[in-house]
């Protein structure tokens, strides 16, 4: 992205101020200063409109945090049920509002905790989950009807949804009373993250039938978080960042429409995960973006698809800085790095943060880590006076013209991804995860050579004596004990059910039946989440990887 | 160091985590720096690693991992590569490594640890200097 914010009919007009740009860390070019000139047609009804107001560009509600701070959650979740539990347990009474759950990648990819592919992996980046019982441990004395959750799930989303709304009703809450959001976003897993397992058709249609399932029986929900974090730290510009989402967000809602839905019952049930923060952040045109983002949502559900709905045209988003800011040198630093990223995040009207951990680039944060990150967002919150006025850089020359800036970038990537045969296509022939690729590494050479900056890492570096961080480790017991666990289960349960359960499951697959009913059926006789995937396999097959550098 | 054919490099992600950016960084940089570099892609095990680098007669290995995994894949695979007479290639581990586990993987054998503050050329570098020593 070389594109200067500077619109290129005024660039003749005024010759001096070329020789002002200089070149950001975002590879945008920006002016000295911002006058009125460098918005001609700024017109604040059409551009901004009041909070609340279409194309909410200063915020999708009316009183934004004075009416309700944004969700604080922090990503937690590790080895087995019962840490994971008392660990929420911790956070509720730190006065974390909102809990975000971490599941372990053999969870994510469908695999039981005694698959010999699972060994490496149990219970180390997230809790494991086998079958409902571990989600009822999860969230023992914890009640669902009094809390949101976030689940980072992607290609087995509809059985963890499943498993939560069974939990619910174990719990004797009504599942229509359900708060949260489960990720469900399959194409960033093609492009940056990898926990797919089908290939793409079957598995937006699975997206699809969670969508169905959340729009009639909880749609208190967010069905889908279309994320863009991933793809930002893989090499994606900011308005990468932006328009892939975008392009795949609207590939869901296609999905939907093509059901015979209307788009404003279906677009509230999506929300979207953006990156502020991470390796080429630029406070001001972090927060440029995000209001850009929410006026080019607004303006496509309208004019695109004909939206009628306040709810539907309004964009929500969470923001997660992501660890790729982070910096092992000097960690304390880390802190005001993630102090910015959250700043930058309340500044432009983010629904929910999460933020990255000082001590990241060691291992899974510690307590200590979680709890700091946890503060900074209370700081903004609570201290320093940042709620009290909706979008205060709303007017300033610098900050719209890069909003118009970004809005354009944004709708010019996503034409253009278009006119190459849309994002599905660009993604299964590899096309993004290359150009991903090649711009990360552009950017890291930027930071070897010292082009870029990063403090204390290639300026202000000092000689570090050993530092003595704590580093947070995975019980090594955790897989026998799940392991254990896992058979007890299997011996209890009434195996018939889960037979017929699974038979079920697997004729509803090749009839393409919607598969909800037949996951709950199955997860509530206790199925486990390889067998339940397993069905699936045999009837939709396997994703090819894709191994482009 | 054999002047008839460049040094050859198989880019591995052994486990089930799927970032894979700074592997890909490492093989472009590899290439970049003159090296034939294989990228095995995600989801590899031991078996398809040791498997691919006798395949494609690899002088190095190097392991990408993030997930905190790499204590029981790095043992794993240094048995294996010992059983398949492939002991005498060496093998890197770049990712989120503990410092303090640096060393425990050093006395598996794996001849060098890359953690977040390393540099491509870093790692570059010492592959050249390793192969030439040979």
């Amino acid at each position: 992205m070389t594109e200067q914010v500077k619109r290129s009919e005024e660039k003749s007009e005024n010759p001096k101020a070329d020789s002002d740009l200089t070149e950001t860390n975002t590879g945008v070019k920006v002016k000295l200063f911002y006058d009125p000139e460098d918005m001609p047609r700024f017109d604040y009804e059409t551009s901004l409109g009041n909070p609340g107001q279409y194309p909410y560009t200063r915020g999708i509600y009316p009183t934004m945090y004075r009416g309700k701070l944004w969700t604080m959650r922090q990503y937690a979740g590790f080895s087995t049920s019962e840490n994971t539990n008392s660990r929420f347990k911790f956070l509720l009474e730190q006065g974390q509002t909102g809990l975000s759950l971490a599941l372990d990648l053999p969870t994510q990819l469908g695999l039981d905790s005694d698959d010999p592919l699972a060994k490496d992996d149990v219970g180390k980046l997230g809790v494991a989950i086998d079958t409902l019982r571990d989600m009822e441990e999860i969230f023992e004395g914890i009640p669902l009807d009094g809390i949101s959750t976030s689940f980072t799930i992607n290609s087995t989303a509809s059985i963890i949804l499943a498993m939560y709304v069974a939990t619910a009703e174990k719990q004797g809450v009504d599942p229509s009373r359900l708060r949260g959001t489960i990720q469900n976003d399959i194409i960033k897993e093609y492009i940056a993250r990898g926990t797919y397992i089908f290939p793409p058709e079957p598995s937006i249609r699975l997206i699809g039938d969670t969508i169905e399932y959340c729009i009639k029986q909880i749609p208190r929900f967010n069905s889908v978080s279309v994320s863009g974090t991933h793809i930002c730290e893989c090499g994606a510009t900011p308005a990468q960042g932006v328009a892939y989402p975008f392009l795949t967000g609207i590939a869901y809602l296609r999905e939907v429409l093509d059901r015979g839905y209307d788009i404003d019952d279906i677009a509230p049930l999506l929300s979207f995960h953006l990156i502020a923060g991470g390796v080429q952040f630029n406070f001001f045109q972090e927060i440029a973006k995000l209001r850009a983002t929410r006026r080019l949502w607004g303006k496509i559900l309208k004019e695109r698809f004909n939206s009628k709905s306040e709810k539907a045209m309004r964009l929500k988003f969470s923001t997660g800085g992501m660890g790729g800011g982070m910096t092992e040198q000097q960690p304390l630093n880390n802190i005001a790095r993630i102090a910015f990223y959250a700043l930058a995040a309340a500044l432009a009207g983010s629904q929910s943060m999460n933020l990255p951990c000082f001590d990241e680039a060691y291992a899974i944060p510690t307590d200590e880590a979680i709890r700091t990150s946890l503060r900074i967002q209370q700081i903004i919150a609570h201290e320093i006076g940042i709620p009290d006025v909706v979008d205060p850089l709303g007017g300033s020359y610098y900050v719209e013209s890069v909003t118009d800036f970004f809005e354009k970038e944004i709708a010019a990537e996503m034409e253009r991804i278009d006119s190459l045969g849309g994002i599905l296509r660009c993604v299964e022939d590899g096309m993004i995860q290359k150009q991903l690729a090649d711009q990360a590494y552009q950017v890291q050479k930027k930071f070897e050579s010292g082009e870029m900056i990063k403090v204390g890492v290639n300026r202000f570096e000092i000689d570090e004596e050993d530092r003595e961080l704590e580093v947070f480790e995975v019980d090594s017991e955790t897989r026998s004990r799940q392991i254990d666990r896992f058979n007890r289960i299997k011996e209890e349960r009434d195996n018939q059910k889960v037979e017929l359960s699974l038979e079920a499951l697997k004729r509803a697959a090749a009839e393409k039946e919607n598969l909800m009913p037949s996951i709950l059926d199955a997860v509530r006789a206790y199925a486990t989440v390889g067998e339940i995937v397993g069905q699936l396999k045999e009837i939709y097959g396997e994703a090819s990887p894709v191994t482009v550098f | 160091m054999s002047s008839r054919r460049p040094i050859r490099v198989l880019i591995a992600k052994p486990g089930l985590d799927g970032h894979d950016k700074g592997a890909k960084m490492v093989a472009r940089g590899l290439k970049d720096a003159g090296m034939e570099v294989i990228y095995t892609g995600i989801r590899q095990t031991a078996d398809s690693i040791v498997h691919t680098a006798v395949q494609e007669s690899i002088d190095v290995i190097g392991l990408s991992i993030l997930s905190g995994t790499h204590l029981s894949i790095c043992e794993e695979l240094m048995e294996k590569m010992v059983k398949e007479d492939i002991g005498d290639k060496f093998v890197l581990v770049g990712g989120i490594i503990p410092k303090k586990d640096v060393n425990r993987l050093k006395e598996m054998g794996v001849r060098e640890v890359f953690r977040p503050t390393s540099t491509v050329d870093e790692i570059a570098q010492f592959i050249q200097r390793e192969v030439e020593k040979r």
